[in-house]
């Protein structure tokens, strides 16, 4: 924690459980400095300044997903997706470099990692996903070895992946493996497929891309990735379906499916997801032992009451993809809810959108988009008619596929 | 001009008051846009269209030129298509009234 943190936060932490010191203006710590927790921190103080912000984030710097499979085709940098948070700190966020590892729903506090309790108001937790490691045998023994990686939390895998990426032979096979649906970022696997296809066919043109889905189909823009990877990478590209990784041998190099065992040069699997640590520590997953369940018109938990969750982490409504675009319009629903909330008024349910562009070739991108209501009959979220995807691939869509990732990097961060 | 002053003495008071119901649905509305066109519609790139501070009858205008399909586009004809009149107009309200 930087020091000038640290005495800020020194009121606060001290007045865990003494009622009579709770400040005047209220306090609102958010969990997580990533799409969701950026955003909300931010919007919280453009909406309402007498509120007090206090963002608790484990790293200096945030690392975007969006983006980090072109740094893999070598099209972007890691310096070109990390993004500071002193923009936050000049809306008047409270930035605390820390870990939260436990909450008080009922005292309203969060403990952090290096000793001391926060108090507040209302709570957002935004902690993205942690991997269920255990549901690929030999995962993390592999990964430990430095044999397999995931890069689906975008950092040092990403640049660990790229690496591997650049020193595997040419006529070498990189293998991907997509777990089950859902998990972060649907069109995402395809869209990396892609850029490592772009990739060899520039600098290995004798390599594979073999991706194996455990889902019987792509699962997002389905016609788009393959008519591109039909026209752009054929015999580099092979998609099976139905091909769900239970486990990996290191010494081998070997992904084992069901049915057959798969050697490759570079293993990039992906394990099955859930809600983040924190989330489960605290006890607001409530759906499969993943995910966490909100009231979709303010965001709260339906687990506890004052904690609202955000982004990757939730029971996704029908049809809502586990996107930045989605966590950054959540962060907005429970920013505008809690503003009322504590104004003493009621929240009215928000309208929300989504947009996802992948790339599948330098230049080319694809898309999807969505409109979501809330529907008082079945109380969530639903896909309003008219959303779809782009007509075609195009090197128009890469260029605002660019421009949304500059753009929300800056609405979230900015 | 007593009005005038007492205008500005409540603006004083009162920035952006959050609970004039409408100004806070148009504002709710415009937020989901800021992932493509900047938060409070400062455009971040030249690849979009800066709606803060532009007339509320074009961003009504184009809004419904997309949802009818007369106005081609990338995205905007399926975005716009989850937007009712009274909705696009609380939106575009909003953005005009935004410093550009």
């Amino acid at each position: 924690m930087k020091r000038r943190d640290f005495l800020k936060l020194a009121g606060a932490v001290s007045m865990a459980g003494c009622a009579s010191a709770v400040p005047s203006r209220a306090r609102v710590v958010v969990i997580g400095g990533g799409f969701g927790g950026a955003t909300a921190a931010k919007y919280l103080r453009l909406w309402d300044p007498s509120i007090d912000v206090v963002l608790v984030e484990r790293e200096n710097a945030f690392t975007s997903c969006p983006i980090s499979n072109l740094v893999l085709a070598g099209y972007s940098s890691m310096q070109e997706i990390s993004h500071g948070y002193d923009a936050l700190r000049r809306h008047g966020v409270q930035v605390v470099n820390d870990e939260a590892v436990a909450i008080d729903a009922t005292k309203k506090t969060v403990r952090l990692g290096r000793g001391g309790d926060i108090a507040y108001e209302r709570l957002i937790v935004s902690p993205g996903v942690d991997f269920n490691f255990g549901e690929v045998q030999g995962y993390e023994t592999a990964m430990n070895a430095g044999r397999v990686l995931h890069a689906w939390r975008a950092g040092p895998q990403t640049l660990a992946l790229r690496t591997q990426l650049e020193q595997m032979r040419d006529g070498g096979v990189y293998v991907l493996s997509i777990p089950q649906a859902p998990y972060r970022c649907p069109p995402g696997p395809y869209e990396r497929a892609s850029m490592v296809a772009a990739y060899f066919k520039q600098a290995k043109p004798r390599s594979k891309v073999l991706v194996l889905d455990a889902n019987p189909d792509v699962t997002s823009k389905a016609g788009l990735f393959k008519a591109a990877w039909k026209d752009l990478y054929p015999g580099i590209l092979e998609y099976r379906g139905n091909a769900k990784a239970v486990g990996i041998d290191a010494a081998s190099s070997t992904v084992k499916l069901e049915v057959e065992d798969v050697k490759g040069d570079v293993l990039n699997v992906i394990p099955p997801q859930r809600a983040g640590n924190i989330a489960q520590q605290a006890g607001l997953i409530t759906t499969n032992n993943r995910w966490c369940d909100v009231d979709w018109r303010t965001m709260e938990s339906k687990a506890a009451p004052g904690v609202h969750v955000l982004g990757d982490a939730t029971l996704s409504a029908p049809a809502m993809p586990k996107s930045a675009s989605m966590a950054n319009n959540h962060a907005k629903i429970a920013a505008a809810a809690i503003v009322e909330i504590l104004g003493g008024r009621t929240p009215a349910p928000m309208q929300i959108l989504n947009t996802c562009y992948s790339f599948v070739s330098q230049k080319e991108a694809i898309r999807v988009s969505s409109v979501h209501a809330w529907d008082e009959k079945d109380r969530t979220l639903k896909a309003l008619p008219g959303g779809g995807v782009s007509a075609a691939r195009s090197e128009a869509e890469g260029t605002y596929a660019w421009s949304w990732a500059r753009t929300i990097w800056a609405d979230s961060f900015g | 001009m007593k009005f005038l002053i007492l205008a500005a003495a409540t603006l004083a008071v009162f920035p952006a008051f959050p609970s004039f119901a409408q100004d806070v649905q148009g504002r709710n509305l415009a937020a989901g846009c800021a992932i493509c066109h900047g938060t409070e519609g400062r455009a971040v790139t030249r690849d979009v269209v800066p709606l803060a501070g532009l007339p509320k009858e074009h961003i009504v205008t184009q809004m419904k030129a997309f949802r009818d399909g007369t106005r081609p586009a990338t995205v905007m004809h399926q975005i716009a298509k989850g937007y009712s009149d009274s909705q696009i107009d609380a939106l575009a309200a909003w953005f005009a009234a935004q410093k550009r």
